[in-house]
Formats: structure tokens, sequence, C-alpha cells
């Protein structure tokens, strides 16, 4: 424990240290208000239905941005070998940058709280999507950031980690969407719809909170961090 | 301390260390010698546990490095080539981080990193960012995070490369006084390193070990025969003549003449005991001045090119 959560402060400070996390936070700011405000006063309705659709949308661009660095970094800096020469498992680096990642994204989550201010000021808006709809970006966010740690740690290049990393992410996002599940045969159809984010994504954010979208996405995170401990472990092969 | 046995690692089918064994025992300071590429790092990856070998066995401390690697490494403090640090954080809070991985109690932590920041004076640079350091000062961030948790074996990776020589003097006195109380190994391509600091040398090349021993061992059983300078005020021919005749002069040579003095370099066999004396005696016989005897010891330069090239 002691190991994990020195960890998770180090990483955690260490994105605030550099001025790229304040951009990061002020884009992903600007352009998901921008994109809701933009239609919200003229469709006069209280609900932040648009605002939470857009978000998996901004995150294929945002978490990719925060995972790059994570590991590459540490590969490129030659710092991963005094990292694992110290007395930790290999896994709880892994859980610890994992948790300093997941807690930078809730943090620009919160920082978006003003939206459903604005909505309840303007409006009586319905709280059950609103809150399912946060649950649901949160747990996609943090699906994102599982797959971008492990990309990043397969690469000491920060740049090849986040356009591979945006790649594997649109990926996973567009399978389960209408146009490509119309084009492949029919007996694909469910497991593309079950693997892709979208049909999970949706049920939660109409409020339904179903466990198989839970046991989905605990398990794509489960998996991934698994193989990002899995490509640490590579330097002993 | 370290035991190292039959120690074997291939990356893919290049061989970077062969069937390598050596031990280092309490207290000692090994210096670990060998051109660029001869397995040096691989060996102290190996020992700190970065990665596993693929045939042989390390103990360190009287623990496997397979199968307690977390015990070997609590005894080691680790810097690695080239003293990778996380440039973005400052020296305070990196030393503090590196001491909680370490587990050292919240209680000590204060005074462990207080007492680092004296032992390597880094108290002017506390605050500052450690990519902002130069050379010298991340060197001693890295010995300073190496030892925070008062290791009792030290494993540094070329600790003085890229400093500059007054530096590399502080480094080198630093590193001989904590010789005095830690098992220390340390690798270098740099000869007089190895003399000012180390107690035992180990020689390695392509992989495999070449020699061993301490400094001054090495340097006799490379030896073999020794060269002679003396400058004697006298007739030449004679000196000459004189001097071959001696048992163990292989060869006399006329190196220079100036004046009266000339200079000679004689080529001694192994097996003469003193021959300085011996010069001396007959120059003082045969009333000869003499204002030069020297004779020349290879260098640990001369021994280290003797084995590591062939």
């Amino acid at each position: 424990m002691t190991v994990i959560r020195a960890i998770l402060k180090k990483e955690f400070t260490s994105y605030f240290v550099s001025p790229v996390a304040y951009v990061l936070i002020t884009i992903f700011l600007i352009l998901s208000n921008w994109l809701f405000f933009n239609t919200y006063f003229l469709d006069e309705q209280a609900s932040m239905r648009i605002f939470i659709a857009r978000l998996p949308w901004i995150f294929l661009f945002f978490v990719p941005a925060v995972t790059m660095r994570v590991w590459a970094e540490e590969k490129k800096l030659g710092t991963m070998e005094l990292l694992m020469t110290l007395p930790v498992k290999d896994y709880e680096v892994v859980i610890g940058k994992f948790l300093a990642s997941f807690l930078f994204l809730l943090v620009c989550l919160l920082l978006t709280l003003s939206v459903p201010m604005t909505v309840a000021y303007t409006g009586d808006p319905d709280w059950g999507p609103i809150i399912g709809g946060y649950l649901g970006s949160l747990l996609m966010g943090t699906a994102y950031l599982a797959l971008g740690l492990f990309i990043s740690s397969m690469t000491e290049n920060q740049i090849v980690a986040f356009i591979l990393s945006l790649l594997v992410s649109f990926l996973f996002l567009i399978i389960g969407e209408n146009f490509v599940l119309y084009a492949i045969p029919d007996w694909l159809v469910p497991l593309f719809e079950y693997i892709g984010f979208g049909s999970h994504f949706i049920s939660i954010t109409r409020g339904v909170l179903d466990s198989r979208d839970l046991v989905y996405y605990f398990s794509f995170i489960f998996f991934f961090l698994l193989l990002n401990v899995k490509a640490i472990e590579s330097r002993k092969w | 301390m370290i035991e190292v046995k039959n120690l074997t690692k291939h990356y893919g089918i290049t061989v970077a260390v062969k069937d390598v064994s050596f031990s280092v025992k309490k207290g000692e300071v090994l210096g670990f010698l060998g051109p660029n590429g001869a397995g040096k790092t691989t060996t102290m990856k190996i020992i700190t546990c970065f990665m596993p070998p693929t045939a042989g066995t390390v103990e360190v401390g009287g623990s496997d490095i397979l199968e307690d690697p977390l015990s070997v490494r609590e005894k080691i403090g680790y810097l690695p080539e080239n003293t990778p640090l996380y440039s973005d954080m400052t020296v305070e809070s990196y030393l503090n981080f590196i001491a909680e991985v370490r587990r050292i109690h919240p209680r000590d932590r204060r005074e462990r990193v207080n007492r680092m920041i004296e032992t390597c004076s880094l108290k002017g640079v506390l605050k500052k960012d450690i990519g902002a350091l130069s050379k010298g000062f991340k060197q001693r961030v890295g010995l300073a995070q190496a030892m925070i948790h008062d290791p009792k074996i030290l494993i540094l990776d070329e600790p003085t490369s890229g400093l500059d020589p007054n530096q590399i003097i502080e480094i080198r006195k630093l590193i001989k006084e904590l010789g005095k109380e830690k098992t220390i190994i340390l690798s270098t391509h740099i000869l007089p390193e190895v003399s000012a600091t180390c107690d035992r040398v180990i020689i390695i090349n392509d992989g495999q070990l070449v020699a061993s021993g301490t400094p001054e061992e090495l340097q006799n059983r490379a030896a073999g025969e020794s060269v002679i300078y003396t400058t004697v005020k006298a007739d030449a021919a004679k000196v000459q003549t004189v001097f071959t005749s001696l048992g163990w002069v292989k060869k006399c040579s006329v190196e220079s003449k100036q004046g009266e003095r000339a200079r000679f370099k004689l080529l001694a066999t192994q097996d003469v005991s003193d021959p300085t004396e011996q010069l001396y005696d007959i120059a003082v016989k045969n009333g000869w001045m003499l204002s030069e005897l020297y004779r020349e010891t290879l260098s640990l330069e001369d021994i280290f090119l003797k084995l590591t090239t062939s």
C-alpha cells in the first residue's frame, strides 16, 4: 500500500508541475462546454444529454494525451530502470500510475460540474440521466485510460503512444455503432455490440445501472491493466 | 556479500555475459572494468534484479535474486548508467518520493533525507528542478537516492562519466569514504579511477572474465619484462659494454646523448629482483655520475590493453 500511495502521489503531482496538464484541462473544458452550450439554449430542454453524448468523442483525444507519457517517458529517460530496481512489485507501480491518471480524469470531470449547475438554474432537469451520464463517462474514460496506459508501456515514443491509443480507442468506440453493425454479418452483431463501448455507455447514461455493463467496463479495465503488468514484465523475457 | 556464479545472459542470439563468476566480500570496493559493451551494465542490471539471467545464480547478502528479489533490492542502492532521474521533480520531493517507496518510516524520513542532503552537499539546490541541475549535481542526487535507505551494498554504474575533473575527484572521495563501511561495486572504463578507489578489480571483456585481483597484483602479474632508464655521465661505449655483460640485461641501447651524458634503455628479464640497486652499485664502483635511474612498471592501462585486445 505504501508503494502504491507513494507512486500515486508522485504521478498525480507530476501532472500539475508541467503546463501540459493545464493546457489539457483548459482545452477539455472549453471543448466540452462549447459543444454543449452551442445548442443548449436553442433546444429549450433542461437536459445534459448532448453534453454526455459528446464526451466519448472528446475523451478519444483527451485520454490518450493524459496517458501517453506515463510509461513512455519513463522508458525514454531510463528512470524505468531506477523505478523497477526499487523494492516494488510490478503490479504496485501499474496500479499506482493507473490510480493517479484516474484521479486526474476525475478532477477534469468534476470541473465540468458547472454545466449541471447551469442546467439546474435554467430549468428543472431529470437528475437520473445526469448522474448516470457522469458515471458512464467516468467508466468509459477509465476504460480508455487503462487502454492508453497499456499502449504507453509498449513504446518509448509519446507520439506513437498517443496515436496508437487514439486509434485503438476509436476502434472500440465505433465497432458498436449502428453503421458498422449494419455492414457486418448478422451473427457477428451481438459480439460487436457487446465489445463496443457504445451500447454499455448508452444504457448507463439513461440512468439504468445494469450489472452486465459494469462487468463489461470492470473486466475491460482489469484486462488492460493485466496486459500492462505483463508489458512491464516483458523486460525479463 | 555478493556471490555471482556462472552468470550468463543472452539477448536474442547475442551473448552479453558468458559464464562470469566472482564474489565480493563485505566492505570491499570492487572495480568492474572493461571496454564499452563488455557486459558490465548487463551484469549490474542482473544483480539489481532489473532482469533475470539466462543461466547462473546471484546471491546478495544471502538472498537469491530470483527467489527473493524484493529483499535483494532492499539491500542494494543502485545508481544506473547515465543517472536517470525525474527531471520535472525538485530534488527534495524526489528524495522524499524514494524514501517513501523504500518504506522508510515517516518518522525517520525527514532525518534520512536531511542526512543525504548533507552527505551529498545538496542544500543549495533542494527546491530546484532536477532537470535544471548541472551534471555534477545530478550525479550527487543519484548517489543520494541510492544511499537514502542506508544500504549495505552500493552498485554504481559509471558514477563519474561526464563529470569535470573537479567533480570526478569529489565523487571518488565520496566513494572512498563510503567504501569504509559499505560493499561497493563500481563499473568504469576510466583506469585511474580504479587505482584511486578500488580494493579489487575485475576485468571483463566480450562478456567474459579475463582477470581479477588487487590493482597491484594485476600490475605484477602482467609486468613480465621491465624497462629501466638510466642516464650516466661517462664514456657511453664503455658503459654499454658493462651493462650488456650483466646476465639479466637482455638488451642495452643508447636512447639519447647530450654532451657527456647518455641515456640508456635496458630491457631486464623477469627473474632479477632489484635491477636498479645493482645498476647503482656498478655506477658507484666505476665512479660514474648517475643522474637518472628509473624503472618503468606497466600501468593499468597497459594491462587493460593487453587483456582486452587480442
